[in-house]
């Protein structure tokens, strides 16, 4: 077989690794490169985007596979063995180098290294944790490294990772473990749930406070999953709930949803029909909404239903419940205010603050959010009432946006 | 006409000097006009030192020149001043002019003046932030080694101001920011600023962009196109000085055409699937069938158990933590949150009273088999927190497969149940643990049955008398117990 060059191997393996969602450097620990003789800062809250696709995609870490050669046979994934894609391996040198010298330039905040199960999973671990170390102790890198975690290898391993990722990852993949069972039948949900299990014991035991050495830190940007949406024929509800009780269980800081894209050489074992973008968008926001908004999964739907496609899923809810309709904006509680649709969370603040100071009319809340027309049904100001306009019955054509807002 | 002229485009101390003079001798807002040093105006003006030694102060006012302003207020200005608008210097003194009258002014997001001077400052960030992602370092050297270089065009004048993030970030590189207001040195120890420069003056390339480039492209996935997000955060105005953006307009116009072709090839069958299938059926056996025989048995059947739903939401089976031939066994009600997690039995709060209570009564637990009538965690989500819930009747039957497994394997000399869903699984029907405990049971395969309180019930007890009575009577049971396996 010919040589790949270092260029032909990141070009394979980066376009295997573009299903993964994920780009975030965002949640970990404040820290710099100041005193050290590396390079490398986090500040903390935000991550920084270098740039974007033109799929709208943020472009954050260098995200590449170390190896797209793999032993499973997962029927989604473009690397299953059963696939006649092109494959490369990278050395752990090539990856180290290859951060290193992007970070340099500014292109990008860090790393983010999945791969392929080569020979078994605790060899295919142990390479990605000699990437992550290098970086750590030899070159004394102080940006992003977020490791993907394989569920079967060895709890050593994982918590080796664990100390030098800021973030790790298992991807649950599917909604319904039947579906992962039978698409991809290597993998063990059992032992997927198992082992997320463990990386949350070991961010606990990090964060204990009773301990009187300080533990090392584990991952302190937590852990993330991803499913894949429209490749079994589960519900938006059911999707739902499995990330609810994901973050229940796990504490995960994120629910990545993925639109299932046709991969090239696809296998029969899947769906023809690619599902509406629109849909996975649909779902982040009603995700939002569970997080950031205080509403439960079953107040947005039910576990056979799916979302609505034309409207968002808070207008959704805000029609459904008319009596809880209108809200005074210079009265009603942050955490009411906070259903109103069309009030993010930023907007509720000001006005919580503004509120303080002076009656709100329809021209502040006009100022304070984006758009006062679909907000005027559901809002009482000091100088507008919306009388009968909010249970008019064709309220939904008069809110629902004109054209669809992504497609 | 009030004419001040400021030493340069960002001279905050310069505005802040004169807003401070102006507005102690009561000079209105629209009587005042701000200029900056070198910039065409009819008007010569005077700088913010002559203003402030200038004229007497208004004598009317008592507490002149010794104002205060909110820490918000001086916040805001700082960052507003960076902006590229004309208007800035003139809508921070309106608002300085305004909040003599009104001190919570800044709280007011709904003002128009505040608004735009939020806005202002908003889109100051923005730039910032949008600076920290754009920069894009070429390396050169010189007679030091090397060094790294960026020719970068920011939406304000932000290039300072952020400054001290890059020297953070590449503490042990020496880099130069060029922008055409000014420009940013790091030379390992410390910052320094230099005037505007010219594209040129920055090295033309670097031959890692073009691996970088390959990169943009194959992380691309041309089956979901959102030109409008892309352009929402990337906007073409920094296109210019971007080495990746060059592509765009290509894998734009590509993107369908291999999509499609993705699309129309036709699907290629597996080749080892009757190998998968095999493994897959031997994996996912099913429960019925065969009893296990042994504990390592009972470990992967659990896990894999249908019999009844509560596999679903919890993480994994817990089954029993013990030597296999142990005189001992207690039986628990379900694993808890710390225990789904963890794989093991009885190792969160209700584990440690019992931890406790075994050592006050002797009872070493390394010698004892420790399990659950019930394998999987039941519980109800309530916000991000899982409140446990009882397993029902049917539940801890469907589980009784295998409890009753590890009876049959370990074949203790006693049971002790905690709580009464184990009393009912251990049982069969319902025991009440004041009525029973206390006194050995005789169950049908030759053990001794005791029932005790579960630990959980000592921890949710709220009155500290009957929970110190109760724990007393749980430790008497677990003496019993051990002197009856004894």
């Amino acid at each position: 077989m010919a040589t790949l060059t270092l260029k032909r191997k990141l070009a394979i393996l980066s376009d295997a690794a573009k299903y993964d969602a994920s780009c975030a450097s965002s949640g970990s620990v404040k820290r710099d490169s100041m005193g050290g003789k590396g390079m490398g800062s986090t500040d903390g809250g935000m991550g920084i985007c270098h740039a974007y696709a033109p799929d709208g995609r943020c472009i954050s870490l260098l995200k590449i596979l170390l190896t797209n050669f793999c032993v499973y046979d997962c029927a989604y994934c473009v690397n299953r063995v059963s696939s006649n894609t092109p494959r490369a391996r990278f050395s752990v040198e090539e990856v180290v180098d290859l951060t290193l010298s992007f970070y340099k330039r500014n292109y990008i905040e860090g790393l983010f290294l999945s791969s392929g199960i080569i020979r078994t999973a605790d060899y295919t671990m142990e390479e990605m944790v000699r990437v992550a170390r290098s970086l750590r102790e030899v070159h004394d890198f102080r940006g992003y490294i977020h490791l993907k975690l394989i569920p079967e290898a060895s709890p050593a391993l994982v918590n080796q990772a664990g100390l030098y990722a800021d973030r790790v990852s298992i991807n649950v993949e599917l909604p319904k473990d039947e579906s992962l069972a039978a698409l991809a039948p290597e993998k063990d949900a059992a032992g997927i749930k198992k082992a997320m299990g463990a990386v949350r014991v070991s961010e606990d035991a990090a964060k204990d406070k009773g301990r009187k050495t300080r533990p090392p830190k584990f991952a302190p940007a937590g852990q993330s999953t991803q499913m894949i949406v429209g490749a079994d024929d589960a519900t938006d509800g059911a999707i739902l709930k499995r990330s609810e009780s994901l973050y229940g269980a796990f504490r995960l800081r994120r629910v990545y949803y993925s639109a299932f894209s046709p991969i090239p050489d696809a296998t029969a074992r899947l769906p023809l029909q690619r599902p509406p973008l629109i849909r996975e968008h649909r779902l982040y926001q009603a995700d939002w909404l569970m997080r950031f908004y205080g509403f439960a999964r079953d107040e947005i739907i039910g576990e056979t239903e799916d979302l609505d496609l034309a409207i968002d899923p808070k207008l959704a809810w805000a029609l459904k419940n008319r009596g809880e309709f209108p809200m005074d904006v210079n009265v009603a509680d942050r955490e009411r205010l906070l259903r109103v649709p069309g009030l993010g969370v930023r907007a509720v603040d000001r006005i919580v603050d503004v509120r303080r100071y002076k009656r709100l009319e329809l021209a502040d809340v006009k100022r304070l959010s984006r758009g006062i027309e679909k907000l005027k049904p559901f809002l009482v100001c000091a100088d507008w009432s919306p009388g009968a306009l909010t249970d008019r019955a064709d309220l939904r054509q008069r809110v629902q946006p004109k054209q669809m807002d992504l497609f | 006409m009030e004419v001040v002229r400021l030493a340069h485009e960002t001279d905050f101390a310069g505005w802040r000097q004169a807003a401070r003079a102006l507005r102690a001798r009561h000079v209105a807002p629209d009587t005042t006009l701000w200029t900056v040093d070198g910039q065409a105006n009819l008007f010569d003006g005077a700088s913010p030192s002559e203003i402030a030694s200038e004229g007497p102060i208004d004598p009317r006012s008592e507490t002149a020149g010794r104002f205060t302003v909110p820490k918000a207020f001086v916040d805001l200005s700082a960052k507003v001043i960076l902006h590229r608008s004309d208007e800035r210097f003139a809508l921070l003194y309106r608002l300085l002019w305004r909040l003599q009258d009104q001190p919570s002014l800044m709280h007011i997001a709904s003002d128009p003046d505040v608004g735009r001077a939020q806005g202002f400052a908003g889109e100051v960030s923005r730039a910032a932030h949008k600076m920290k992602a754009f920069v894009r370092f070429r390396q050169t050297s010189d007679e030091d080694g090397e060094a790294f270089v960026a020719w970068f065009e920011p939406a304000h004048r932000v290039a300072e101001a952020t400054a001290p993030f890059f020297a953070r970030r590449f503490a042990n590189m020496r880099f130069s920011i060029l922008t055409p207001d000014a420009c940013v040195h790091w030379d390992m120890t410390e910052l320094a600023f230099t005037p505007g420069a010219d594209p040129a003056d920055a090295p033309a390339e670097d031959a890692l962009e073009d691996y970088w480039r390959t990169y943009y492209a194959s992380i691309f996935n041309p089956a979901r196109l959102k030109i409008g997000a892309m352009q929402k955060e990337m906007p073409k105005r920094y296109w210019r000085n971007l080495p990746e953006a060059a592509l765009i307009p290509e894998l734009i116009a590509q993107a369908q055409g291999r999509t499609d072709t993705m699309v129309r090839q036709a699907p290629t069958e597996p080749s080892r699937r009757v190998v998968k299938a095999a493994i897959r059926n031997s994996r996912d056996a099913p429960w019925e069938g065969q009893a296990a025989t042994s504990l390592e048995e009972v470990a992967a059947g659990v896990d894999h158990c249908r019999r009844c739903d509560l596999w679903r939401d919890a993480t994994q089976g817990v089954v029993g933590e013990g030597p296999g031939k142990a005189k001992l066994l207690f039986v628990g009600e379900q694993p808890g949150d710390q225990e789904d997690l963890a794989g093991k039995p009885f190792v969160g709060p209700a584990g440690q009273v019992f931890n406790k209570a075994l050592a006050e009564a002797g009872v070493p637990r390394t010698e004892t088999y420790v399990t659950n009538a019930v394998k999987h965690f039941k519980h109800e989500l309530r916000g991000k927190r899982r409140i446990h819930q009882t397993p029902n009747a049917g539940e801890v039957t469907a589980c009784r497969w295998w409890l009753d497994a590890e009876r049959r394997i370990v074949r203790p000399r006693v049971i002790v149940t905690l709580g009464a869903t184990a009393g009912l699984a251990v049982f069969g029907k319902p025991t009440p643990i004041g009525k029973f405990r206390g006194q050995p049971i005789q169950l049908s395969d030759q053990a001794q049955g005791v029932v005790t309180y579960h630990p959980s019930y000592l921890l949710r007890l709220p009155d500290e008398a009957a929970k110190a009575k109760a724990y007393a009577a749980f430790v008497e049971d677990l003496r019993l117990a051990w002197s009856l396996a004894a």
